[in-house]
């Protein structure tokens, strides 16, 4: 009965994002480096935080859904600079 | 927009909320802006599906005859799922199709959109594509308005009324909110799929304009939270809701339960053929009454997901028309503190009594360790499977050998779902305080 899921960059093509020019959530990876769950990781709904190989993260704002899980679910202080995209920018939810 | 304007009201926020607050203060002949970072009232905006209308009956008469519903919803389930099974308890009626009508699906870029036109019509100054991005105090601290992300943007008022959501950034700027609160916070996550209009019909058992809502248990691989599925028009929304610290702690990742969910024998056979439209996660306060901000400050009142007032009870999940309620509630107290020349935290204070008088406050007050029962482990991880258990073994024909009794096949499910009886009797009782 069960069917191939959409693949996560299908799913994600499906979203329109009017994309700032200002990186509304910055990342201070030398924070990152010092975390052992990075739990923005996983539970990003838009999977934007990508760990890499120094122990470190590396994140892109371009499909942000500003949604917050990432700097609720953040254990480190100064990790994660959150701000809304400016008026305008960012996710369009048409069917939300 | 002109540079640093002075108005009544700023109200921040064109979701329900603020679009219910600028309505009031509008009809009360109050001076007030609505300012809104999206390009359009909803662009932000997600929620799980319903909108339960009947305080719109404040907003405008027959408001049945204009709102951009996509169904009204006739059938409304429960189901209690594990892997393999489901235990569903489905309600349908005749009465929830016509006028006044009980809830309705609708996209929140339409009916959000629709709301703010009405407080536009009113007279109230929609602006949308701004953000506020911080509060203005007055020579005595006082809240005095709000600093916009438009050059000379700042807008002065005598009231800020925060609408801003679930992440209110005012709220917390106030000192009414906690930075974080991830105990009390769940993020959804959504996919909406298309399916022909008669097929939709055909596999949920709908005529014309009638809906389907479906609430589950059991299905988000043991992190506590829950899914949901509703029809629109044309399309089907599916989707999960889980506590950040359990999906947190899980190291799974939030589409993976969509897929899950997607994939359970249950859900896949409604589901087949679909194509995804969007895919969209939104976080939802679901804290209730014990874990609302003070409502109201020197010169600030707070409405709707800014003041946690989604109702995440189990058998009732609500948020909009808390919102909307929330949100005329505000409009009319900053309208009477200004009349009365005073909109200090006393002179506001008019907004709790209200709300503790009508359903705003009653209902999170008489739920509020409703969302503790719904969320706690044995719930989500033992009952689900007890439940199904038992009625299987009931349904189930055991020929040649004779039936054993409900009482008896009861206990066996309960051994069988490793529960112990005093936990089902104590959680039973707490359920039945809580919902009383």
């Amino acid at each position: 009965m069960s069917y191939p899921d959409v693949s996560f960059d299908q799913r994600m093509s499906t979203v329109e994002f009017r994309v700032g020019e200002r990186a509304h959530i910055t990342v201070d990876s030398d924070v990152c480096r010092s975390c052992t769950t990075k739990d923005c990781v996983h539970a990003c709904p838009a999977a934007l935080f990508v760990p890499t190989t120094d122990g470190g993260i590396l994140f892109n704002y371009d499909q942000c859904f500003e949604c917050g899980t990432c700097y609720q679910v953040c254990n480190r202080e100064g990790a994660i600079t959150w701000t809304y995209p400016d008026g305008g920018d960012g996710v369009v939810f048409r069917r939300g | 927009m002109p540079d640093d304007v002075t108005v009544d009201v700023v109200v921040v926020g064109a979701g329900p909320a603020g679009s219910a607050a600028a309505l009031e203060l509008a009809r009360a002949g109050r001076n007030v802006v609505l300012v809104e970072r999206g390009a359009f009232p909803g662009a932000k905006n997600v929620y799980g599906g319903v909108v339960y209308g009947r305080i719109l009956d404040e907003v405008v008469p027959r408001w049945w005859t204009e709102v951009p519903v996509q169904r009204w919803v006739t059938r409304r389930a429960t189901m209690l799922m594990t892997p393999t099974q489901a235990l569903t308890v489905d309600y349908r009626s005749d009465a929830w199709d016509r006028p006044p009508y009980n809830g309705m699906t609708t996209y929140r870029a339409d009916f959000d959109s629709w709301l703010a036109g009405k407080a536009v019509a009113a007279g109230a100054q929609l602006v949308t594509s701004t953000v506020a991005t911080s509060l203005l105090r007055d020579s005595a601290g006082r809240i005095a308005g709000v600093r916009t992300d438009r050059p000379g943007g700042d807008i002065h008022a005598r009231v800020v009324i925060a609408c801003d959501g679930v992440n209110s950034f005012l709220a917390k700027e106030a000192g009414l909110l906690p930075r974080t609160d991830s105990a009390h916070t769940t993020l959804g996550v959504k996919e909406t799929l298309a399916l022909p209009r008669e097929v939709i019909e055909d596999r949920f058992g709908l005529t014309g304009d009638q809906g389907l809502d479906i609430e589950m248990v059991g299905c988000t691989s043991g992190i506590p939270g829950g899914g949901f599925l509703y029809t629109c028009l044309d399309t089907v929304s599916v989707g999960v809701v889980v506590g950040l610290d359990g999906l947190a702690a899980s190291k799974t990742r939030p589409e993976e339960l969509i897929g899950a969910l997607k994939a359970h024998p249950a859900i896949a056979p409604y589901l087949r053929g679909a194509e995804v439209k969007e895919y969209s996660a939104h976080l939802i306060p679901e804290g209730g009454y014990r874990a609302m901000p003070r409502l109201a400050t020197d010169g600030m009142l707070v409405a709707g997901d800014a003041a946690f007032m989604c109702l995440a009870a189990g058998l009732w999940l609500e948020g909009v028309n808390f919102a909307i309620g929330a949100g005329l509630a505000a409009g009319q107290t900053a309208a009477e503190a200004i009349a009365a020349g005073d909109t200090s935290a006393a002179g506001l204070a008019g907004y709790r009594r209200r709300l503790e008088a009508n359903f705003v406050l009653s209902d999170h007050k008489r739920l509020r360790n409703a969302a503790d029962i719904v969320l706690a482990d044995r719930m989500q991880q033992e009952y689900p499977g007890l439940a199904c258990d038992f009625v299987e073994q009931i349904f189930t024909v055991t020929n040649p050998k004779p039936k054993l009794g409900m009482a008896r096949e009861f206990f066996r499910a309960v051994r069988l779902n490793k529960v112990r009886l005093r936990h089902l009797v104590r959680d039973g009782w707490q359920a039945m305080r809580a919902f009383r």
